[in-house]
C-alpha cells in the first residue's frame, strides 16, 4: 500500500479536477431549474416552435431564434471552412518552413482576438460595405456569417492541421512511390485518410459559431423574426440572451434561461458528434 | 508531521487570502445607492459626480438593471433609490417617488434624409411595417429600416404607450439594446429610423417633428409634444439621513439646472408625492 503522504498529491489534483466537473454540473442544475418551469408552462411545442417571441405579451416561441442560429452557423461554414481547409492543407504540405512559421502563431493570434473587437470592425466595416454594395440594412445573416467565419478559421485550420500532420509518413511515400503528383496525392489519398479529423475539426469550429454573442449582437440586427433572404436581419439563441437579460425579470428571464438549455443540448450534441467522428478513426 | 506542516501551510494561506480580502473592502462603503433605469443611469450619474465634488469622502453608487429591477431594488432595499424612466403601475404606487426630470423621445432620421415630419399615425404605420418605403411617408424612394429598443426597455415601453398604442412593433425590425447603438445606426444608414431619448439627440442624426411639432424643450413642458415620459426616484418609504440630502440636492435649483445641461427638461421643485 502507497504510504499516506505519496497518496495526498493524487488527492489533491482529484479535488482540482472535480472543482472542474462540478462547475459543470452547477451550471447545468441552475439552468435547468431556472428553465424547465417555463418550458413546462408554455409547453414544449409551442415553446420550440412558437413562431413568436413577446415576453410582454406572455408569449415564448424561439423558432426564429433556432432558424437563426441554424442559418448563420451554415453561412460561417460555408464561408470559413473552404477557407480553413485550403490554408491546413498549405501549411503542412505546401508551406516552406519560414512561411509556415509566420503564418501559424498569426492564425493563433486571431484566437486570440476578443469577440468584441471582432464585432465592432463588422460593425464598422462589414456592415456598411453590405449595404452599399447588397442593399438592405446591412445588420443581417451575411455580416454575422463574415464575421463568424473569421472567428471559426483558427479552431479549424489548427485542428485539421494537426489530423493531416498525423498521418503517417507513409502513406504520402507510398502514393509519391505509385506515380501519383503531389496535388493527387493530397487529394485522393491524404485528405481522405484524415477525413475524421477534419470532420471533427469543422464540427467544432461550428460549435464555436453557435455559442459565439458579442460578435453578433453587434452585426445581426437581432430581428426575433424569421430571415427570408440572406441580407434579412435575424436573431441567434445566444443574443436573445444577451440582448434581453438585461431587463428581463419573473417568466422572462426563466425565458432566457430556458433559450440556455436548448443551447447546452446542441452543444452537447455537436461535441459528442466530433467526438464520434474523431474515435471512428482509431477503430 | 507532514499533516502539521500541510495545516500549518493551509491555515496561513487562508490567513493571507482573508485578510487580502479585508484589505479589498476598506474602500468607503456607499452611502447612497441608486439602481435602475439604464436611461437615467447617465444623468443620476452626473448628478452623483457633481454631488461628490462637494461632499469630500461620500460615495453614492449609481448601478444599472433597468426600470423594473430598480423599482424592484427600492421595494427591496437593495438599492436606497430606484430610477425609473416610466410612471409607475398601479400596483407600485404604494412605493415613495418624485419626479426628477422629463425626457422627450425623440424619433430620429438620418441628416440625409428629406423627411422632417411625421404624423403619429405615420410613424405608427412605419412601426408596424405597414409603411416600408419613404416615398410613401414623403421622402425619397427608398426601404424603411426600422430599428426599436429590446423587450423589457423602459425606453421602449414608452414608445409603445405613447405611440403605439394597442399596435405591435413589426418582429422584423432591427432590435438594439442601448440608445447608444440606435443613434450609431441611425448616423450611418440613410435608410433608418429609430427612437431614442432627447437629450442623446446629436448633430449625427436628424429628430423629426411630429405632426408639425417639433421635440423641444418648451413643448415638452407645455405637453404639445406628445412623446414625453417622467424619470422618477423611487424609493420604500419617504428617504432619510444621506439618500434624502442626495435627493435635494437633485431637486434643487443647481440639480436641475445640471439635467438641463444635460439635455433633459427640468421640473418644478417640491413635485413629491
Amino acid at each position: 500500500m502507497t504510504p499516506f503522504k505519496e497518496r495526498i498529491p493524487g488527492f489533491v489534483f482529484l479535488l482540482f479536477a472535480l472543482s472542474a466537473l462540478s462547475a459543470l454540473a452547477l451550471i447545468a442544475a441552475f439552468l435547468f431549474v431556472e428553465g424547465v418551469p417555463l418550458i413546462a408552462k408554455v409547453g414544449v411545442g409551442p415553446f420550440l416552435f412558437g413562431m413568436k417571441w413577446a415576453p410582454s405579451q406572455g408569449l415564448y416561441g424561439i423558432f426564429p431564434m433556432i432558424v437563426g442560429t441554424v442559418a448563420v452557423t451554415l453561412g460561417a461554414a460555408v464561408l470559413g471552412v473552404p477557407v480553413a481547409l485550403a490554408c491546413a492543407v498549405f501549411l503542412t504540405e505546401f508551406a516552406p518552413r519560414a512561411v509556415s512559421a509566420v503564418v501559424r502563431p498569426a492564425i493563433q493570434l486571431l484566437a486570440g482576438i476578443p469577440s468584441v473587437v471582432y464585432g465592432f470592425w463588422g460593425l464598422i466595416f462589414i456592415v456598411p460595405a453590405i449595404r452599399t454594395w447588397f442593399g438592405g440594412p446591412g445588420l443581417s445573416l451575411l455580416a454575422g456569417s463574415v464575421i463568424l467565419a473569421i472567428m471559426i478559421l483558427p479552431t479549424i485550420i489548427s485542428i485539421a492541421e494537426v489530423s493531416l500532420n498525423a498521418l503517417p509518413r507513409l502513406y504520402k511515400e507510398g502514393a509519391l512511390a505509385l506515380g501519383m503528383t503531389h496535388w493527387q496525392a493530397i487529394r485522393t489519398v491524404l485528405i481522405p485518410s484524415a477525413k475524421s479529423g477534419i470532420l471533427a475539426a469543422v464540427i467544432l469550429g461550428i460549435g464555436r459559431a453557435i455559442g459565439e454573442t458579442m460578435a453578433v449582437i453587434m452585426v445581426l440586427g437581432n430581428a426575433v423574426a424569421l430571415p427570408r433572404s440572406i441580407l434579412d436581419p435575424a436573431r441567434t439563441l445566444t443574443t436573445n440572451i444577451g440582448i434581453e437579460m438585461g431587463y428581463a425579470s419573473g417568466d422572462h428571464q426563466q425565458a432566457l434561461f430556458a433559450t440556455g438549455i436548448v443551447l447546452l443540448l446542441i452543444i452537447m450534441a455537436l461535441n459528442s458528434l466530433a467526438q464520434v467522428a474523431v474515435n471512428r478513426r482509431r477503430t | 508531521m507532514t499533516v502539521r506542516r500541510l495545516a500549518a501551510a493551509g491555515l496561513a494561506a487562508a490567513l493571507a487570502l482573508s485578510s487580502g480580502l479585508l484589505a479589498s473592502c476598506a474602500r468607503p462603503e456607499a452611502a447612497v445607492i441608486l439602481a435602475g433605469s439604464t436611461s437615467v443611469q447617465p444623468f443620476a450619474e452626473a448628478l452623483a459626480q457633481e454631488y461628490m465634488k462637494t461632499r469630500a469622502g461620500l460615495l453614492v453608487e449609481v448601478q444599472g438593471g433597468g426600470s423594473a429591477a430598480g423599482i424592484l431594488a427600492a421595494q427591496s432595499g437593495t438599492a436606497g433609490i430606484g430610477m425609473s424612466s416610466r410612471a409607475l403601475k398601479e400596483a407600485e404606487k404604494g412605493l415613495w417617488s418624485v419626479e426628477i426630470a422629463k425626457d422627450g423621445l425623440a424619433v430620429v432620421v438620418n441628416p440625409a434624409n428629406p423627411v422632417t415630419d411625421l404624423s403619429l399615425d405615420q410613424l405608427r404605420t412605419i412601426y408596424t411595417g405597414v409603411v416600408t418605403d419613404w416615398s410613401q411617408v414623403g421622402g425619397a424612394k427608398g426601404q424603411i429600416h426600422v430599428i426599436t429598443r429590446e423587450e423589457g426597455s423602459g425606453t421602449r415601453s414608452a414608445f409603445m404607450d405613447l405611440v403605439m398604442g394597442k399596435h405591435e412593433i413589426d418582429p422584423r425590425s432591427i432590435v438594439q439594446d442601448s440608445n447608444g447603438a440606435v443613434r450609431q445606426l441611425v448616423a450611418d444608414d440613410p435608410g433608418a429610423i429609430g427612437y431614442l431619448s432627447m437629450g442623446l439627440v446629436d448633430a449625427r442624426v436628424k429628430a423629426v417633428s411630429l405632426g408639425g411639432i417639433a421635440a423641444t424643450r418648451e413643448d415638452v413642458v407645455n405637453g404639445t409634444y406628445g412623446l414625453s415620459r417622467p424619470f422618477l426616484f423611487v424609493a420604500n418609504g419617504e428617504p432619510t439621513g444621506e439618500a434624502k440630502a442626495f435627493v435635494d440636492f437633485v431637486l434643487s435649483a443647481e440639480g436641475q439646472r445640471l439635467l438641463e445641461a444635460q439635455g433633459l427638461v427640468a421640473v418644478q421643485q417640491g413635485g413629491a408625492s
